[in-house]
């Protein structure tokens, strides 16, 4: 390689940002690791299926939840169509939960953070309490019997915990902007980048007999 | 460890065809199903709020009771502390740590004011018995209006309404008749609905005011006890209709009901009366233990031991026993 040529280092190396950050993503998430043809063959067990219906799930939350967002407030209450689609919210929501909750246990089980994946174990965990409070504002952005009851309720830990100051479960715009705009957006940013760790990795090894579960 | 490359990761396991689109593109169809079927089959939860219109016409004396007690001062947000006013001792603390009243008074509320002599004076304009009592009660001393008050709540504990409206027995409540009276006819008809939620602005988003004066009241709590709502019904994991709510709530609810938070004497300085505040320091705690789940010794070994992972992975810890 020739290293006078502009743009390269003396050793070689690229000196623009721009071709160091496609050096680093090329080595690190190649293509054919991002979307691979081929996986080990022990991934056979179902408990891979947990994660990608997650996945799923989320997906249909998120088709279901910019529809609502862009009819309005009323239209899930008044209209027959709005009531469908805040069902089909509802039902991908608590699906959602099944599934996260199944992935998370069968890769505990699996001792999944092992061989240096504490880090997408950590980020899962974020994605699961990021999730929870994402939830918790849509329970209280329903505008019904509901809302107002967990509303009333909920304010006593979130004041009792200091959070109530800034963050008021009665107002009802700070709940519903937060719950279909940034939280999601923190949700979804998460979980691509959940994702892009594991292809990064790939999947772990089975624990052997005389394995450890250390990272 | 030292990180080693994919590549060199499962150098010597066996490689499968394997199609992840296609296994996102099934899974997206079979939630899909799922979800759907769930929304035809089954719908979903939509029990329309309380307003203050249907509160004081449905329970007037409830109202009338509250309205009085937000004038004593006797109610849950007149007390309170903060954020929304300043009530001494009121914030919850452990030890020297009470979030609660670090950051002060961020969302104030006056309650006497805010719920009961605000409204009162909007209506006074067009009528003088109204303009008059609100007039004695404010020209009344601290203590004359604490005796008013005292004896019309007590009274109302007694009290049965009648077409709308509370009839207590002959007494000395000073202008607290004619005052109720009012308050409780802006009620009925959806005044005060409106006023809490305008809150001298046009566009209005924060129902905080509302909200807290209807969860005074005794009310709501009541239909949410009917729809099985409340903590010790674990409610949170209920939504109205016999709906799933916020399942994955359930260990943060569950504290609520166990030693020390259902004790008054508690334990370590956690009890009752501190209850919020120390189940979040313990989910908190609980949920930063499960990201390092991988840095803490036995709860990282727990897989190794328990031998789930032989079930799931079983082809191949039978493809290993069927080598040796």
């Amino acid at each position: 390689m020739d290293a006078t040529r502009p743009g390269l280092t003396p050793s070689g190396e690229p000196s623009s940002w721009t071709l160091r950050l496609r050096r680093l993503v090329d080595r690190e998430l190649p293509m054919d690791h991002l979307l691979p043809e081929r996986q080990p063959y022990f991934v056979g067990s179902w408990v891979y299926v947990f994660g990608v219906i997650t996945i799923a799930a989320l997906v249909w939350i998120v088709i279901s939840g910019v529809v609502l967002a862009f009819m309005g407030p009323q239209w899930w209450h008044d209209a027959g169509v709005g009531r469908f689609v805040n069902g089909l919210h509802f039902w991908s929501v608590q699906l959602f939960f099944i599934f996260m909750v199944l992935h998370l246990w069968g890769q505990y089980f699996m001792a999944g953070w092992r061989h240096g994946r504490a880090a997408t174990w950590m980020i899962g965990v974020v994605i699961f309490g990021t999730s929870i409070l994402t939830a918790f504002t849509g329970y209280l952005s329903q505008q019904n019997f509901d809302a107002q009851f967990i509303a009333i309720n909920a304010k006593d830990a979130m004041n009792g915990g200091g959070i109530g100051a800034f963050f008021n479960v009665l107002n009802f715009g700070q709940m519903y902007g937060l719950h279909i705009m940034l939280l999601p957006v923190l949700v979804t940013f998460l979980v691509v980048w959940h994702i892009v760790m594991v292809r990064m990795r790939g999947v772990v090894k089975p624990i052997d007999p005389e394995g450890v579960s250390k990272p | 460890m030292k990180q080693t490359t994919q590549d060199e990761y499962y150098r010597g396991v066996r490689m499968i065809r394997y199609d992840l689109i296609k296994e996102l593109a099934i899974a997206l169809a079979a939630v899909g199903v799922v979800a759907l079927g769930a929304t035809v089959f089954l719908s979903s939860p939509d029990v329309p709020p309380v307003t203050i219109a249907t509160w004081s016409h449905d329970d007037p004396v409830d109202f009338v009771a509250t309205a009085t007690g937000e004038l004593a001062g006797t109610t849950t947000s007149a007390g309170y502390g903060q954020p929304y006013n300043s009530t001494a001792d009121a914030a919850q603390s452990w030890g020297p740590i009470s979030p609660q009243a670090w950051f002060g008074v961020r969302i104030p509320i006056d309650s006497a004011k805010t719920f009961v002599i605000e409204p009162l004076q909007r209506e006074a304009v067009e009528s003088q018995d109204l303009t008059a009592a609100l007039s004695t009660w404010q020209s009344a001393g601290a203590d004359q209006q604490t005796a008013w008050t005292d004896a019309y709540s007590k009274a109302l504990e007694n009290a049965q309404p009648s077409d709308g409206t509370v009839t207590v027995p002959n007494g000395d409540y000073g202008p607290l008749p004619v005052m109720m009276a009012n308050l409780l006819a802006m009620g009925q008809s959806g005044a005060l609905d409106g006023l809490f939620q305008i809150n001298g602005s046009f566009y209005q988003t924060d129902y905080t005011p509302a909200l807290l004066f209807i969860g005074d009241g005794a009310y709501l709590d009541g239909l949410a006890n009917t729809w099985n709502l409340h903590g010790d019904q674990w409610g949170m994991m209920n939504e109205t209709g016999q709906y799933p709510g916020q399942t994955w709530l359930w260990l943060y609810t569950m504290w609520y009901q166990v030693f020390p938070f259902t004790s008054d004497s508690g334990f370590l300085g956690l009890n009752g009366g501190n209850a919020d505040l120390g189940v979040i320091i313990v989910m908190t705690v609980l949920t930063i233990a499960l990201a390092l789940v991988p840095l803490i010794p036995i709860l990282r070994d727990i897989p190794r031991w328990v031998p789930i992972h032989r079930v799931i992975w079983r082809e191949y810890y039978a493809s290993r026993k069927a080598k040796v």
